[in-house]
């Protein structure tokens, strides 16, 4: 077996998708390149899933392409080798067995029998392979899903929301098992409305809005793109900010403490020394990716402050 | 089984710690995907029942048809009605009611995929519409042939046997009853995939029940409102209409003769798959 790392991935040019006089989807280029997890990050109805489903062929364009292994996806004879999704745990027959769930997805890619059980035990469904879909909980069925999209040990994978309605110990398992899989050198593209959810396991964030690109970039520089300051606790607050201010620094009082922009800590403490007052505490700051994505986002959530006015509700 | 007794915390390893450039299998799409629907038909109960009811009805509303007309009265004496009696229509009749179990069948192999939400999975697993349509049609197509035939060749010797009490039965190798016997096993075919293809476009079981029930049962109804000889023009064309045709051995001038019978069925059955591949080409999943 050769072990080269194909460069697969997907590739959005332009992709955009309009219903009535909804653009749902608007005007989305950037591709995901594989070994990495990438968070694809929005509010609820920012076109996360339209945009998936427009990766996996379910939904057309209205315009733009969107590749997978540089292949429209209706192209590609058994896709579930280059690509493994899961968009929705509850897209199954309920009233098939798990097995015979698995065994039809895997065999409409002529993938072997063998394979099912194996993708049966790595997701920890081995035991109720027999037992009906339908009557699996929320966490085994996105198990079931995930296996699913396992079958054809593909180089990409995309998941949407597959933390959502999880317990603890299911939401530490999808974390674990992502980046596994992007460690093995899969592309691993993962929507999510959590902020701090994509903080703890992707690499990489894009971030939509009702539709929109806002952002494109690594979890640090994001983090490093929000506001930082200097908490400080002193003797003299009066007297500090006074300092502070001449020196060029802009000083609020916040609680108990006051935020200093524009100077270092070195700075601060030498000014302090100076001037006789006591340094009590003095900690650097920075916005959370939360307040950060509130920042960007703010503008783009679809549904904010329109309670009861409108029949139309985020979900 | 709760979610504790299979959960493990860390996701068990796969084999290969790089990804491989793995050979995908040469076989056709088409191919994979006919195995595929036939372990989708096969592993859901709703089959089981709908060709259990196939067959029943046929079978027993069959015999039974048989056995009621041995005690008419029209048929002692010499009347017109008796003289027109066809042996193998009547020991097929249980069709009317076979072919809503079958195509019920067939409207659930397509609506299930839509109400159950599989319909994103398995497209997203074969996505070219034009072999996901195919390999329906010929799984179901097969197995409705298989249980179809069978069906009616047995309906149509238990039903003989059961006139020939009275010596009223026929044999298949009297004119035209061969031809009638293959007929019915076909239509319960062809109805199966009129139900496929009612799925296909309507999506939703209830209303592509009542499209089949619909155009099969109430369509030669409507035409019996039409003025002569419109009423009959146009009845004999619903599909009922012409399938019986098919399955009948006795000239009926309200029908058409088996030939157009089979060609006109034939020709509803490609209208309604254009129809349904249009739709789900175009549709969004």
């Amino acid at each position: 077996m050769s072990t080269v790392l194909t460069q697969r991935m997907i590739e959005l040019q332009g992709l955009t998708k309009r219903y009535g006089d909804t653009l749902a989807v608007d005007d989305l280029t950037f591709d995901i390149t594989p070994g990495c997890v990438t968070g694809f990050l929005g509010p609820n109805g920012a076109g996360k899933t339209t945009t998936m489903r427009m990766i996996l062929g379910l939904d057309a364009p209205t315009r733009g392409t969107a590749l997978v292994d540089g292949k429209s996806y209706r192209d590609h004879r058994f896709p579930l080798h280059e690509i493994g999704a899961l968009l929705d745990a509850k897209a199954l027959h309920g009233g098939r067995r798990a097995f015979d769930h698995l065994l039809c997805l895997a065999q409409s890619n002529g993938i072997g029998r063998r394979r099912v059980t194996t993708v049966l035990e790595q997701v920890g469904l081995a035991d109720v392979a027999r037992k009906r879909a339908g009557t699996f909980s929320l966490g085994m069925g996105q198990r079931l899903g995930i296996a699913g999209a396992l079958l054809g040990d593909p180089a990409v994978l995309m998941f949407d929301e597959p933390v959502n309605g999880l317990d603890p110990e299911g939401i530490v398992w999808i974390r674990t098992l992502l980046r596994q899989l992007a460690s093995e050198g899969r592309t691993v593209f993962v929507s999510s409305h959590l902020m701090t959810e994509m903080a703890m396991t992707a690499d990489r964030l894009i971030v939509v809005g009702r539709g929109k690109l806002i952002a494109d970039a690594t979890v640090d520089e994001f983090t490093s793109q929000g506001e930082h300051w200097i908490a400080v606790q002193s003797s003299n607050p009066a007297a500090l900010a006074a300092i502070l201010t001449d020196a060029g620094a802009t000083v609020q009082k916040v609680d108990d403490s006051q935020q200093v922009r524009g100077l270092k800590p070195i700075e601060i403490g030498d000014l302090a020394l100076g001037a006789g007052i006591a340094i009590y505490g003095l900690t650097e700051q920075r916005a959370t990716l939360e307040e950060v994505f509130f920042g960007l986002t703010g503008d783009s959530v679809e549904y904010h402050g329109m309670l009861g006015s409108q029949n139309g509700q985020a979900a | 089984m709760s979610i504790a007794d299979t959960a493990h915390t860390t996701p068990a390893r796969t084999e290969r710690l790089a990804v491989t450039n793995h050979a995908v299998p040469t076989q056709s799409a088409l191919r994979a995907a006919l195995v595929s629907e036939w372990t989708k038909l096969r592993s859901v109960r709703s089959t089981v029942w709908a060709l259990i009811l196939t067959s029943a009805f046929t079978i027993g509303l069959g015999t039974l048809f048989c056995w009621a007309y041995l005690n008419r009265r029209e048929r002692r004496g010499d009347s017109i009605r008796s003289l027109l009696f066809d042996p193998t229509a009547r020991s097929l009749n249980g069709v009317v009611l076979a072919q809503l179990a079958v195509g019920v069948l067939g409207v659930l192999v397509m609506s299930s995929e839509y109400t159950t939400g599989m319909i994103r999975t398995s497209l997203a697993a074969v996505p070219n519409r034009t072999v996901f349509l195919a390999a329906k049609t010929i799984v179901l197509g097969m197995v409705s042939l298989v249980v179809g035939m069978v069906s009616v060749f047995v309906a149509f010797f238990v039903g003989q046997a059961v006139l020939d009490r009275d010596g009223l039965g026929t044999s298949l190798s009297a004119t035209g009853v061969l031809r009638a016997v293959l007929g019915a096993g076909l239509y319960l075919t062809l109805i199966a995939l009129f139900g496929l293809a009612l799925g296909t476009i309507v999506r939703r079981t209830p209303g592509a029940i009542a499209a089949l029930f619909g155009i099969v049962l109430i369509l030669p109804l409507i035409a019996q409102a039409f003025p002569e000889p419109w009423d009959v023009r146009i009845g004999r064309l619903a599909p009922f209409n012409a399938g019986q045709a098919m399955f009948s051995v006795r000239y009926d001038p309200d029908l058409l003769t088996p030939t157009q019978g089979i060609f006109v069925f034939l020709a509803w059955i490609v209208a309604s798959y254009l129809v349904a591949m249009v739709m789900l080409s175009r549709r969004d999943a």
